[in-house]
């Protein structure tokens, strides 16, 4: 079976400072992928690499065998959306920011994209800057949802929300994930990796965690981690993968 | 018309009106004013003295040079490619001044090149091709010197504007790339309040021309003993050069330098942030 994305010696650097070193691991396609790590280890930056807001200085990556250098950037960011850390709600209402990534929907539509994210549709004539953290997070959800990604990138989503609402924004995940969608999720939360992991890949310092790397982040993570991941399939050089 | 405007200090002489040379006694004069500004700053501790005189020797310097130089330009009998050669000159220098205030700004120099010659070519296209100033050199020189000084402003406010927006804004940019959309589309929100603001400034200024404050032009022209009328006229054709000028200056340095802030591959490169 096509992986969703391969990473085989995948490097980055940024004006002289290595971010990303020799980075190699699979994304099988089904079920969420969390990228896990301390913060600053490049977990992030490498979710960026996936929809080529950040490009490779080494290595190769591919989107169900597609090298990601040979697909339309823009084509490919619609196929692959990234929901980010912080909701990021364009000027206007509701409505204006889902016309940003699918002009010229009716209402009806629009709804229905509310609807998918368990916003209520009446939400589309209010202020974006009006909305709750929730809300404006799950308004960019849904907004990332309007272009019909077949992948969803979450970048720390629920870190700036509170318990409730990231656990609604959590079961909506794993209801679009049930339906068929890709999803790779970065997260520092042990907690939250072991809830939605089906797939764990360990990021430190840049690159993926030997196993005692690994082993010391699980055991010293997060307070709402919970110790052990569930069982190991390391990735095809070292990368831990729990 | 402008022909006889432009020798209208001569004019003034011939009707015995006021003659605006001051001479040089009349310019020691003027320095006890700069001496006022000394003992303001010695007396309030501001320590700016001998900034204040080296900014007054230079000037001194400077604008004696010019004059010479000017004398020259300006002669009937010199070559007017002299005056083109000055223009481009000082197209050169506007643009590193402009860069010179806009550091954290990328390529800024080549850029600032570009939108300033095509201002003038347009600008002094306009004037001299319809035949509203004679191409001569005491018309040239003025008249691109004031096109492209006052195009320094705009330029400077755009660029520095256009950076810290899209540093600032990146996030809200990085949203809008990822969803598909192409660079252009991705920061018209940003290119357009940069724009904005850098051209406001300039529309302001000539909205308020005669209210509150008396041009240049007109205010040189009246001193030296020209019919007022006739001196707003020439400097209401001035300022609408200016700003259409300026408006050329900014949008071309404004989608230039937001091309150069983007990748063939529509990511936004990383930007020093702007201090203003």
């Amino acid at each position: 079976m096509v992986a969703l994305f391969d990473l085989d010696g995948v490097g980055l650097e940024i004006d002289g400072h290595r971010i990303l070193d020799d980075v190699s691991f699979t994304v099988p396609d089904g079920g969420i992928t969390v990228l896990l790590g301390p913060s600053g280890s490049g977990k992030s930056t490498l979710l960026r690499l996936l929809n080529r807001l950040e490009v490779p200085t080494e290595g190769r990556i591919e989107l169900r065998g597609e090298p990601l250098a040979d697909l339309d950037p823009l084509a490919l960011r619609r196929r692959v959306g990234m929901v980010f850390q912080r909701p990021v709600v364009f000027p206007g209402t509701a409505r204006d920011n889902l016309l940003v990534a699918r002009p010229g929907a009716d209402d009806d539509d629009l709804a229905e994209r509310l609807r998918a994210v368990d916003l209520d549709p009446k939400v589309l004539d209010r202020l974006a800057d009006d909305l709750s953290g929730g809300e404006a997070q799950r308004l960019c959800l849904a907004r990332t949802l309007a272009t019909d990604p077949e992948v969803l990138l979450m970048d720390e989503p629920t870190s700036s929300l509170d318990p409730e609402a990231r656990d609604h924004l959590e079961r909506t995940a794993l209801g679009l994930v049930e339906e068929g969608m890709g999803m790779v999720w970065v997260t520092h939360d042990l907690g939250q990796a072991e809830r939605l992991g089906d797939h764990q890949v360990v990021i430190v310092a840049g690159r993926c965690a030997t196993e005692a790397e690994a082993q010391r982040f699980l055991a010293n993570g997060h307070a709402g981690g919970s110790g052990e991941p569930e069982g190991a399939a390391g990735s095809r050089d070292g990368g831990r993968r729990a | 018309m402008p022909e006889h405007l432009l020798l209208a200090t001569a004019a003034a002489d011939a009707d015995g009106a006021m003659n605006p040379a001051i001479g040089w006694g009349g310019l020691a004069t003027s320095l006890l004013l700069v001496a006022a500004a000394v003992a303001l700053s010695w007396w309030q501790g501001l320590r700016l003295e001998r900034e204040i005189l080296w900014a007054t020797a230079r000037a001194l310097l400077q604008l004696l040079a010019v004059g010479y130089v000017l004398v020259v330009l300006i002669d009937p009998d010199t070559p007017v490619v002299w005056a083109w050669a000055w223009v481009v000159a000082m197209v050169g220098f506007a643009a590193v001044t402009v860069r010179r205030r806009a550091r954290e700004v990328p390529g800024l120099t080549g850029l600032a090149v570009v939108a300033l010659s095509v201002s003038s070519a347009v600008s002094l296209g306009v004037v001299f091709g319809l035949q509203i100033y004679p191409v001569a050199g005491r018309a040239i020189v003025p008249i691109a010197g004031m096109m492209v000084g006052n195009s320094i402003g705009g330029l400077v406010v755009a660029a520095r504007r256009l950076i810290g927006e899209l540093s600032e804004r990146r996030p809200e940019v990085e949203a809008r790339l990822a969803l598909g959309q192409p660079w252009p589309e991705a920061s018209k929100p940003f290119v357009r309040d940069a724009l904005r603001t850098a051209l406001t400034s300039q529309i302001e200024s000539t909205k308020a021309v005669g209210l509150v404050f008396l041009p240049g032009a007109m205010t040189g022209l009246i001193l030296a003993g020209a019919d007022p009328v006739d001196a707003v006229l020439v400097q209401a054709a001035l300022m609408y050069l200016i700003l259409g000028c300026v408006a050329t200056n900014v949008v071309v340095v404004g989608l230039g330098l937001t091309r150069r802030l983007f990748t063939p591959d529509h990511r936004l490169v990383r930007l020093a942030r702007s201090r203003s």
